[in-house]
């Protein structure tokens, strides 16, 4: 930058320097209707790599599912997007403007991707009530949430995620001493209540009865079209129920996507036979 | 109302905060019954309790931390002897030309060590505002700074144990040397006064005793305010499960930091009041044995309760009393034992029997 210019930007009374203006500031911008890019991640630990460029791409509103064998890097691929894992290279974008890859995790979740982890992770020693006012959208700066109250309308934001998660009747139960299906379905709450655009789900029916599981289906496809949802699953029968015909399904595998397309494409996908059920 | 807002599920507060208001009003009366009254208190004895109180406060502290927040801090005690040195040089300075050596400059230990001059960082102390602000000011940004380098980088755990422990141990190793300026291994004594009164009068002595109770009760009120506010179930669910509050997109550093520092300042506070009771401060109260005794005093009282801290460390520190004074050999075991047994039949500790049964 030339003396010059630089002295004018210094001059110029309304010119905001970039280190004063307001890092949230990037808003999420989805004019190409791809809400997430990934694109030629890799990431190894100690040689093993457990990704392996992968490139993956979820629509604005799209319900996706994952499948893939054990160790084929579902987890891993969560973490990178949430900001628990660095990939040693490749790019990670939330929309047009938001670089994944620069932001920590409370800086992702407050841009707008809510995660459920596998084994279902409530805050046990608070009550069902207290872990969905926490998980609530708002601000989380600490003196922000020292005097924090319900207004009237999340107070009736919290009882309809009470009443969708079927925990209406138990909102002062302590969250651990929930059963495992009940805490399952108080993360979803959880999530709901954080408002993500994007929501990063990790076998969310894992010690489910069937018919919670039909239950959970209902709710992951209602959700899609306002959220994002992207559902990691083992369980073969829940996956076919959530896809229907017409949704994306995509199979991981050692680290990168092996088939991409309609279930019954997926399944008759020769590949796709073979690691799943040996050659 | 504010104060029942805060209070009004707490009943174990409740029932402290009115036993520190009768005990307020009441000690004077006692301590004031002629001498041969079956009633009176003598002034030695509420000494001993407004010591008790400063340790108390410290108790308050520590659950603060590790009760609600899960950093099991063994180096608060670093913090309270902070606050008290800090009250130590104000005390230093008011003894002007009383001391030894008659310097109405510099206090003994300087005489003696042939300085000429006050040091830079004793400037100030001759005003009570400024140690009053610097008992907590010390401590405060101690914490600050090392919080904000070990919770920034996620230490965690035993880890963060080990170098809280590290911590109070390099200072006390510092306070130890002479060069330092406070004292050396002599620390800071023979004071005279404090703000005008005699420190060895009765009426300043219940005086202190009352201060020490309102410092208990106003520490009591913020930390069960900053708890039962949504600060505190976040502080909760940090302690739970981190990593979900951080996915949740809360700053688990910054409330860890903040909590932590407020946490400090209580600490010193304690020790502030602590240090004309006792009448000295020197680097033994850094040593890293009266830490973990904190914890211990959480611990057996019962965690995450805030007046179960209270009652452990009034309880453990009468029982050392008691038993150093009527069974000076086996005291150590008794306090052993006394640990053994609240460890393994009461693990919510004292005031966990008193409370009805969580089910988690």
């Amino acid at each position: 930058m030339s003396l010059q210019s630089t002295m004018a930007e210094v001059l110029d009374r309304d010119h905001v320097f970039s280190f004063m203006a307001p890092q949230s500031a990037a808003n999420l911008n989805v004019d190409k209707s791809v809400l997430l890019y990934l694109e030629g991640i890799s990431v190894s630990f100690d040689g093993f790599k457990a990704i392996n460029d992968l490139n993956l791409y979820i629509n604005d509103g799209e319900l996706r599912c994952i499948i893939g064998p054990n160790g084929a890097g579902k987890t891993t691929m969560m973490d990178i997007i949430t900001g628990k894992t660095r990939p040693d290279s490749g790019a990670a974008w939330f929309g047009q403007t938001i670089n994944l890859l620069e932001m920590d995790e409370p800086a992702i979740a407050q841009a707008g991707i809510g995660r459920k982890f596998q084994k279902p992770t409530v805050f046990e020693f608070l009550t069902v009530f207290e872990n969905l006012e926490l998980a609530m959208a708002g601000d989380r700066a600490v003196l922000q949430i020292l005097g924090a109250r319900i207004s009237g309308e999340q107070r009736d934001r919290l009882d309809e995620v009470l009443e969708l998660i079927g925990l209406k009747q138990l909102p002062q139960m302590r969250a651990g001493s929930l059963s495992h299906g009940q805490k399952q379905w108080l993360e979803i709450g959880m999530l709901l209540m954080q408002q993500p655009r994007l929501l990063l789900v990790d076998e969310p029916v894992a010690g489910m009865t069937h018919q919670e599981m039909d239950r959970t289906a209902e709710l992951l496809t209602s959700l899609a079209g306002m959220h994002s949802v992207v559902v990691v699953e083992h369980d073969m029968d829940f996956v076919r129920s959530l896809a229907g015909k017409d949704r994306t399904v995509t199979v991981l595998h050692q680290g990168s996507v092996l088939a991409e397309g309609r279930m019954e494409q997926v399944q008759n996908n020769r590949k796709v036979v073979e690691v799943y059920l040996g050659e | 109302m504010f104060l029942w807002r805060i209070m009004k599920d707490d009943r174990g507060g409740q029932i402290l905060l009115v036993l520190l208001a009768a005990a307020i009003v009441l000690v004077p009366i006692l301590n004031g019954l002629p001498s041969d009254s079956a009633l009176h208190l003598p002034t030695y004895t509420v000494t001993l309790i407004g010591k008790y109180l400063t340790l108390a406060l410290l108790a308050v502290a520590v659950d603060l931390v590790w009760g609600y927040l899960g950093i099991l801090t063994l180096g608060h005690g670093a913090f309270f002897a902070l606050g008290g040195y800090a009250m130590g040089m104000y005390l230093m300075r008011q003894i002007g030309d009383r001391g030894v050596y008659g310097n109405p400059e510099l206090p003994d230990f300087m005489v003696f060590l042939n300085w000429q001059e006050l040091p830079w960082f004793w400037q100030g102390f001759d005003q009570f505002w400024f140690a009053a602000i610097m008992v907590m000011l010390a401590p405060g940004i101690l914490a600050f700074v090392f919080g904000a380098l070990a919770f920034r980088s996620r230490v965690s755990g035993v880890y963060l144990s080990i170098i809280t422990q590290a911590l109070t141990f390099a200072l006390m190793l510092a306070f130890y040397r002479n060069e330092m300026g406070f004292g050396g291994n002599n620390g800071l004594t023979d004071f005279k006064d404090l703000l005008g009164f005699n420190l060895q009068s009765d009426s300043t002595r219940i005086g202190l005793f009352i201060a020490s109770a309102l410092a208990l009760a106003f520490s009591y009120l913020l930390c069960r305010y900053l708890m039962q506010s949504r600060l505190g179930r976040v502080c909760v669910a940090v302690r739970d499960a981190e990593s979900r509050a951080r996915f949740m997109g809360y700053r688990v550093e910054n409330v860890k930091l903040w909590v932590f520092t407020i946490s400090a300042m209580i600490a010193g506070v304690a020790g502030a009041l602590y240090v004309p009771q006792v009448g000295i401060i020197n680097p033994n109260e850094f040593s890293p044995l009266n830490s973990i005794e904190v914890v211990v005093w959480v611990a057996v009282g019962g965690r995450a309760t805030l007046y179960g801290a209270v009652v452990g460390a009034l309880v453990i520190n009468y029982a050392k009393s008691y038993f150093t004074a009527e069974l000076p050999d086996i005291w150590l075991f008794a306090l052993g034992g006394l640990f053994v047994l609240v460890t393994l039949l009461l693990p919510r500790g004292i005031t966990g029997l008193l409370r009805p049964k969580e089910a988690v």
